[in-house]
């Protein structure tokens, strides 16, 4: 069954909503200083370590060998953190994952909740079915708050208010803070102290929080929290009922596991060699930190990913948002264009797969959202290979509105360039005319120049049709 | 008899396996990264990569511990210092009230405190982290968590040089909190800034 959530309602296609982004000088300073500062910090923190490669190649397997016997691992997991005191719920999908919340909630007798920055209950809309039954959930994350209290959306999975500048974020403090002092200057110190005072009451008085996870370990019941502020901490570790909301896609096999993604993490997100925080904790402890722990193993359309031979590779996504950092779309349009709490490069192949319906305009235009670079590629620390999935997903979109097989869709379109002289001109120089070599959507070896790129690795088949010109022809 | 529990979990592994199929990837993990790498000196690794989190370190011999430690307090100008039921009595210097957590401290005590000290698990030089799993020395999370300032002590043998030799020396079904610096935020401009909810000043005193 399909995921629900995930996209805005209303959202138009990629290529409406990026026109608007386009024309929107402020929003893009914003994203290229933001961007390109980071793109250079990770690609310090990453060259730190000699053996980059061999983890990212590790970590691909580790998450590899969660998903092939995915089932196995989250019966131990719900096995384990049973067994340690905490209660496992399971949700097929966004309503069901909402509706648990919501009466664990009620039974704690809570009528506000903190929570911790999480993408799944972004992605299931928690915060609105939260409202709709009474109860107020209270971001704690920065740049959750800052999304928050400008009633905006976020456009980036790790710094939701990513489109936000220093002095934007300074005048929605002023205007939604009430302790906010109207001296307050737009120095990040300043900013980012008005946050704590703002919240600590809460935190020090707060019953019942939500969280994420990043990681949950199989064979332990232990689940792991990966964060900067220390709002995570509070939530994990101050209220007496703790409910996680987690995709199934989140457990790895063993605790020995985070050696690996503990190190791939936070170099790739903030390019630090390690996040301020990390938590983790398995059940319940007595008289350390919440007396009862729920978690929620949320469906919600990654089984149908899963079921995708080449799509599934997106469940091994971390969120480390590296991907969108180094996107040359992304650093253009921004993360709202996407219409879904997954923007950029991960979004363009995750987003379509969690709600696995091609003849929606908005969800099919997603995977033309990219220039097919590589960039996202290279940076991925968990080796997803974007572009070979927007490949493959543009041939499912070709596929659904033609009713055809994909290969009689890429054959098709093979035809389309064919057929005009300036089109196949235009393809030739854009490259794309190496589809015609490729087996199954894969170069592994080309001519020079392209050889020294194929010697290092197989790169993706160039797309049938070029972000640029699948825009040109689409847009209006 | 619908147990919407029941017909979810099993739905979902139903799901799962049909979505894997019979025949199931065999995946081999690639272990041939480094679980140890070469450091000269670990613990004046860790000093310098903890004080590249602004934080404050220093390195003291054993004996000089008690004055570091009142040393650092003095310049703070601390009046109220928590620290876990088993805090070493030479730890406690004198000129300030120590609160221990035992009975436990209520939120609005810890709140008031100016301070905690703590010992902790493990070290990792490389990233500069301190790990606590609320072992000898520690206590509860909460008490490293709200007070403003943490004084953490390390000794030199809980230094590694590596996240994976640390994961080897830790109980992962202990609570753990590994903390690399003062509490930060990297949602302005992507760009890391001290101070947001965890303690804003961490200083680690390295005991060889
Ligand atoms: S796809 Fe890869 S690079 Fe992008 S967020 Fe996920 S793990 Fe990071």
């Amino acid at each position: 069954m399909a995921g629900t959530g995930v996209t805005w309602l209303g959202t138009p296609t990629f290529p409406k909503a990026a026109r608007a982004a386009l024309g929107d000088t402020q929003l893009r300073r914003n994203l290229r200083k933001a961007t390109h500062t980071i793109r250079d910090k990770r690609a310090a923190a990453v060259a730190e370590l000699a053996d980059w490669e061999r983890l990212r190649a590790a970590g691909a397997a580790i998450k590899d060998s969660a998903l092939a016997n995915l089932d196995v691992h989250l019966e131990r997991l719900e096995a384990a953190v049973t067994a340690r005191g905490g209660v496992v719920h399971w949700a097929r999908d966004a309503d069901e994952a909402n509706a648990i919340v919501l009466r664990l909630v009620r039974a704690a007798g809570a009528d506000e909740v903190v929570k911790v920055k999480s993408m799944a209950t972004a992605e299931i809309g928690l915060n609105e079915a939260l409202l709709a039954g009474g109860v107020r959930p209270v971001e704690t994350d920065l740049a959750e708050l800052i999304v928050q209290l400008g009633r905006d959306r976020p456009s980036h999975i790790l710094v939701p208010a990513i489109h936000r500048n220093r002095a934007e974020i300074r005048e929605i403090f002023r205007r939604e803070m009430p302790s906010a002092s109207p001296g307050l200057t737009d120095d990040p110190r300043e900013l980012a102290d008005a946050a704590r005072h703002h919240l600590r009451l809460k935190f020090l008085s707060a019953r019942v929080a939500v969280s994420g996870a990043n990681f949950a370990v199989a064979d332990t019941g232990s689940v792991v929290v990966v964060e900067s502020e220390g709002n995570g901490r509070m939530c994990l570790t101050l209220p007496e009922t703790l409910i996680t909301v987690m995709g199934i896609e989140k457990v790895v096999p063993s605790w020995r596991d985070l050696e690996v993604l503990l190190q791939l993490l936070p170099r790739s997100s903030t390019a630090e060699r390690m996040n301020p925080y990390t938590s983790v904790w398995t059940g319940v402890t007595p008289g350390d930190g919440p007396r009862h722990f729920h978690l929620v193993l949320l469906d919600n359309g990654r089984t149908d990913a899963l079921a995708d031979e080449v799509g599934r590779q997106a469940l091994r996504c971390i969120r480390c948002s590296a991907c969108l950092n180094s996107c040359p779309v992304y650093e253009r349009t921004g993360g709202q264009a996407y219409g879904s709490v997954y923007p950029g490069p991960i979004g363009a192949i995750l987003t379509p797969q969690l709600l696995g319906d091609l003849s929606d305009p908005q969800q099919a235009s997603l995977p033309y959202a990219s220039s097919l670079c590589g960039a996202c590629f290279e940076v991925c620390p968990v080796r997803i290979d974007i572009p070979r999935v927007l490949v493959h997903l543009r041939s499912k979109v070709v596929a659904a509105k033609s009713g055809a097989s994909p290969e009689a869709a890429a054959m098709a379109a093979l035809g389309w360039i064919m057929r005009d002289p300036r089109r196949f001109e235009a393809a030739q120089r854009a490259g794309s005319l190496a589809r015609l070599l490729a087996r199954q959507g894969r170069i592994s070896r080309l001519p020079w120049p392209g050889s020294r790129w194929t010697s290092a690795r197989d790169v993706p088949a160039p797309p049938r049709e070029s972000f640029r010109a699948w825009w040109r022809r689409t847009r209006g | 008899m619908a147990d919407p529990h029941a017909s979810a979990r099993s739905e979902v592994l139903g799901r799962i396996r049909a979505a894997i199929g019979p025949d199931r990837p065999r995946v081999r993990i690639p272990r041939d990264y480094d679980a140890r790498r070469e450091h000269r000196d670990v613990v004046e690794l860790l000093a310098r990569r903890v004080a590249g989190y602004r934080a404050v370190v220093r390195r003291v011999a054993s004996a000089d511990l008690p004055d570091a430690v009142g040393t650092l307090l003095t310049r703070r100008r601390v009046r109220i210092m928590l620290g876990p039921t088993d805090l070493p009595e030479e730890w406690r210097v004198p000129d300030v009230e120590w609160h221990l957590d035992d009975p436990p401290l209520t939120v609005e005590q810890l709140d008031r405190a100016d301070g905690v000290l703590t010992g902790c698990a493990v070290a990792i030089a490389e990233t500069g982290t301190v790990v606590l799993d609320a072992g000898a020395t520690q206590g509860r999370r909460a008490l490293t968590l709200v007070p403003d300032y943490h004084l953490c002590v390390v000794r030199a043998d809980q230094v590694v040089g590596t996240v994976p030799e640390a994961l080897a020396r830790l109980d992962p079904v202990r609570p753990l909190t590994f903390v690399s610096g003062p509490s930060a935020t990297s949602d302005i401009e992507l760009d890391r800034v001290e101070g947001v909810h965890g303690p804003r000043a961490l200083e680690v005193l390295i005991v060889s």
